[in-house]
């Protein structure tokens, strides 16, 4: 590997246990909701019950006159911006308004917010606020939004379309194919349920400055968001992200709540509190997913791909942002792993009413890998091939990196050959195939299915690839770095200071990381996107490397020697064949601070800083291999196994990665088995709490098998690609392709997900091949089968 | 709202005299009051076991108890694992040790689900490490590291107690001798 270490670097690559843990595992670490903040008032949000409306009076007389009860505000007392969703993407016709105006437009659309002494105090008068909405009709699923007929959410607009492109028609794409296999997709909406919900303090200071605590992924990006919303400079915006939950995405979003509690504050002049409810959590937060696809791959007989045609349409929900640009990275992905001649895409994204449509944990990747490896295994299905050697006969090849797909994403490097066998080795496969023949021979009721899912995901993805980092030595022998990425759970305390200890010379304990604080980190854009390591902690490194140099010098300058000849060691700096004297890092920031350390004399502190920038994605890969039971007399799905093979480039903490592994797989598995967001016929949510959205307990999921290949990427020195999104993308088509394999001999070709009982039991019995829930949400002619252009017939098959 | 009531409740071997209204939640008493915020909301409602603690040594979730019914009753929370020295629990460093934990908000409840279970169970296998926690929802790690921490502690106490009980012994012969 590139890095560069004074003495071999044996700290990297090993898995260094965590240094946030201790804080964390005896109760002292400190969440937004846990942030001690003297005389804060707590506020409470009036939601719409309604899921589309016309907002009329809001009664909040009484609810002023409740104990405690400090402001009741609604939309006309606040002076409050209306918040562009994307600009240059989302219309402005579609602006948000933070406090609803006029109109409401998916249940939990906030309508006034009450601030009291006590939480209780604020929920009590909240129920005696009083709406008055005008029902309109509501649509919540995808292709009802897009009909001629459509209620519209917003006024100036003539539909619900928010933003759409496409690769353009490419004439006769599927001329070469013996079979053309076609399908309609549905990627059910997913709530990203970080187990602590959204929270926020903010506080008040002198001169009109404000500061917040927030439970974010993105501090720098929410002080930006919040001065436009309330139009004050960014610099009077302090935001602090201290201990977080979990984000998975979700908690990248500025939430109006957000700004609408700084608004509070300020009219206040006292600091405001918020602890979201996992109920207005459901309602609120962003979700994630939300696209039907249609789909069609030509192939040979012999398996080689022809071409493939799609079409995918996102929801973006009431208040489209940056989910009306997720399916684009459905489409920049929609090659694949696979050396595909011809790409036909179009994709769109439409308002509906229902909560919008942000990112999580895969944002827009896996809709495409999903909708790839569902066509592969049906078309293998169609031809009569292995699901595994249909894909090893397509692969694009290690030497044809690096690459630009025909979608315009720009592979480094991958080798996917090798970590399909890796996969195919630690699975077993063969075996596992006999075991499938046997079971299905003696009429066994417990069917076995093998899936697999072979994926490449972009990381550091829309520009996110560059970042801030520093690093600086003090007198004291200690060391600072900062990286303008902002941890909530991964561990960059520990990877950061890793990697710093090793390029320094020093031990991690003498290294503190410094993020999340929009005062003392200069900018930085967050962590999302599988991007940390990659762009934050390549930022330390090579601020590290500089303050090496640095201290080079002034070495070079105390010893009165030519800098080339001073030596770096876990000692110090010392004169290279004269061992005798060495000067520690101590003395060096301490010579740099008085300025003995300098020609000119002058002093200052030992700090070098710089913006990394990679120049564009990685482009992590793998293969996941899953193994199921179906019950066929009941549906039920039980998976046995999971193997996964990821490679994220040059692995910095092993531990870490199979952490990263190991959780994106369960909510990877979690997609295709158990998660779904849904909404009755008028726009009722009916998926709002933790008892109706199942996530997996442990109960629910296998042992996970994981391992990776390491192939190394040019774009950063320490050939780091991202891992926290892989296992998510991986793992959800390899598990949906195992409970299809697992029921394919009855003649199912697909099933949407999530693959609950109800949902595997009603294809078994030909009931339409999917759920009541699934059709409303998919669409009336959704019939949960493939279709193949020769044989239009065996939809019914 | 109503009268506050007298209750008398011993929390991590601390006894305390409180009033507290009757709508106030354990969660909150614990939370608010006694400042012991290591116990985490994550639902409210008695779904994700992100606020379990031990009353009487049972699991409870402290969301769906009023403060009010813990009168006369013994608490423990995260914060009674580990010595005020700074030492941890072996539950404590078993979770660090397997990365048991990552954004750790479920952690505390995590820990107080596995302190009952070697109570009663002190050398769980897989499985009933994966049953016993089975109530408490993690979104991070995937249960694996977690599965792996219950069982090494099990170990590494049920060790440490045969070292403890082999030195009796020693003693114990030494003084018959
Ligand atoms: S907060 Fe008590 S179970 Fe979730
Ligand atoms: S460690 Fe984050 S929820 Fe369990």
């Amino acid at each position: 590997m590139s890095v560069t270490t004074h003495s071999g670097g044996s700290i990297l690559g090993h898995p260094v246990k965590r240094t946030e843990d201790r804080e964390l595992i005896t109760g002292a670490g400190v969440y937004t909701g846990n942030m001690p903040v003297e005389g804060a008032l707590h506020a409470f949000f009036v939601r719409s019950p309604i899921a589309h409306g016309t907002l009329g009076d809001i009664d909040v007389d009484e609810a002023k006159g409740m104990p405690g009860v400090v402001a009741v505000y609604t939309a006309a007392d606040l002076e409050l911006n209306d918040r562009p969703g994307l600009p240059g993407v989302v219309p402005e016709t579609m602006n948000r308004p933070l406090l609803a105006k006029g109109k409401v437009r998916h249940v939990g659309d906030i309508v006034a917010i009450v601030v009291a002494e006590t939480a209780s105090e604020a929920i009590d008068a909240a129920e005696t606020v009083f709406p008055d909405i005008e029902p309109l009709p509501a649509v919540t699923d995808i292709e009802a939004a897009m009909a001629d007929d459509a209620p519209l959410l917003f006024e100036g607009t003539e539909s619900n379309m928010v933003a759409g492109a496409g690769t353009g028609e490419v004439e006769g794409i599927f001329d070469d194919a013996d079979v053309v296999v076609k399908a309609k997709f549905h990627n059910q909406k997913l709530a990203g349920v970080p187990m602590e919900p959204n929270a926020v303090v903010v506080e008040p200071g002198e001169n009109g400055k404000l500061t917040f605590w927030a439970s974010t992924q993105t501090p720098h990006g929410l002080r930006d968001q919040m001065a436009g919303d309330l139009g004050v400079d960014g610099e009077d915006v302090r935001v602090i992200a201290p201990r977080v939950g979990g984000g998975f995405g979700p908690k990248a979003f500025a939430y109006s709540e957000y700004s609408i509690i700084a608004r509070a504050a300020q009219k206040l002049g006292r600091p405001v509190r918020w602890n979201e409810t996992r109920s207005e959590n459901m309602l609120s937060m962003v979700h994630g997913r939300a696209q039907v696809q249609w789909v069609e791959l030509g192939v040979k007989n012999d398996g080689t791909f022809v071409g493939l045609r799609a079409t995918a349409v996102g929801d973006a929900g009431a208040y489209p942002a940056i989910g009306a640009v997720l399916p684009s990275l459905t489409q920049l992905l929609a090659q694949g792993v696979y050396d595909l001649p011809a790409i036909d895409f179009t994709w769109k994204a439409v308002a509906t009413n229902t909560t919008t449509v942000g990112a999580y944990r895969g944002a827009g990747r896996p809709e495409a890998t999903q909708l790839l490896e569902r066509i592969i295994d049906m078309a293998a299905d169609e031809i009569g091939m292995d699901p595994l050697e249909i894909r090893r006969k397509n692969y694009l090849q290690p030497e044809q990196y690096p690459l630009t797909t025909l979608t315009g994403a720009n592979y480094d490097t991958a080798e996917h050959e090798k970590a399909a066998d890796a996969a195919k080795e630690a699975a077993g496969y063969d075996a596992l195939l006999a075991e499938q023949k046997r079971r299905r021979e003696s009429g066994d009721r417990i069917a076995l299915g093998i899936g697999v899912g072979s994926y490449v995901e972009v990381t550091a993805p829309l520009g996110l690839d560059g970042e801030y980092g520093s690093a600086q030595a003090h007198p004291d022998g200690t060391f600072t770095v900062m990286a303008g990425t902002s941890a909530h759970g991964q561990g960059h305390e520990t990877a950061f200071c890793q990697l710093a200890s090793s390029v320094l010379g020093v031990p991690m304990e003498k290294i503190k990381l410094v993020q999340s604080d929009t005062e003392l980190v200069r900018s930085g854009a967050g962590t999302l996107g599988s991007r940390s390591l990659q762009t934050g902690g390549t930022a330390i490194h090579n601020a590290s490397q500089e303050l090496v140099a640095e201290a080079r010098e002034i070495a070079a300058h105390l010893l009165e020697a030519a800098v080339e000849d001073i030596d770096h060691s876990d000692d110090g700096f010392g004169v290279r064949g004269i061992g005798d004297k060495v000067i520690t890092w101590a003395q060096i920031a301490q010579a740099a601070e008085d300025g003995s350390g300098y020609e000119d004399g002058r002093g200052h502190e030992m700090r070098q800083e710089l913006d990394f920038k990679a120049g564009d994605s990685t482009f992590p890969f793998g293969t996941h291999i899953a193994v199921v039971e179906v019950d066929l007399d009941t549906g039920f799905v039980k998976q046995r196994r999971h193997v996964a093979v990821d490679d994220c480039g040059i692995i910095l903490n092993p531990m870490l990665v199979a952490g990263q592994q190991h959780g994106g797989i369960a909510q990877g598995i979690s997609q295709a088995l158990y998660e779904r967001v849904t909404y009755d016929e008028d726009g009722n949510p009916t998926s709002g709490n933790l008892a109706s959205y199942t996530i997996p307990t442990a109960a629910d999921l296998p042992s996970f098998e994981v391992s990776n290949t390491e192939t190394t990427t040019p774009l950063n020195p320490i050939g780091a690609k991202g891992i926290g999104e892989s296992g998510t993308i991986g793992s959800t088509p390899a598990v949906h392709n195992a409970v299809i394999d697992a029921v394919s001999h009855l003649g199912i070709h697909h099933i949407d997900m999530p693959l609950t009982p109800e949902t595997v039991w009603r294809a078994i019995h030909g009931a339409n091949g999917s759920d009541p829930a699934t059709r409303q949400q998919a669409g009336p002619e959704y019939a949960g089968k493939a279709i193949t252009e020769d044989t239009p017939d065996s939809a019914q098959a | 709202m109503s009268d506050k009531q007298r209750i008398t409740v011993t929390v991590n071997d601390q006894e305390h005299d409180l009033l507290v209204e009757p709508r106030t939640l354990a969660l909150d008493l614990l939370r608010d009051e006694l400042r012991l915020t290591g116990t985490h909301a994550g639902c409210e409602q008695g779904v994700c076991g992100a606020c379990t603690i031990l009353v009487d040594g049972k699991i409870t979730r402290a969301c769906l108890m009023f403060a009010v019914q813990l009168d006369g009753c013994s608490v423990e929370t995260v914060e009674s694992l580990g010595s005020p020295d700074g030492t941890m629990h072996p539950i404590q460093r078993a979770f660090s040790e397997n990365h048991g934990l990552q954004c750790g908000f479920c952690t505390p409840g995590m820990l107080m689900v596995t302190q009952e279970l070697l109570r009663r169970e002190p050398r769980p296998d897989a499985e009933t490490a994966r049953a016993a926690i089975a109530g408490n929802h993690c979104r991070c790690t995937g249960y694996q590291h977690i599965v792996a921490s219950v069982c090494a502690a099990g170990r590494a106490m049920s060790e440490a107690e045969h070292q403890h009980v082999d030195r009796q012994d020693v003693e114990h012969q030494g003084a018959r001798a």
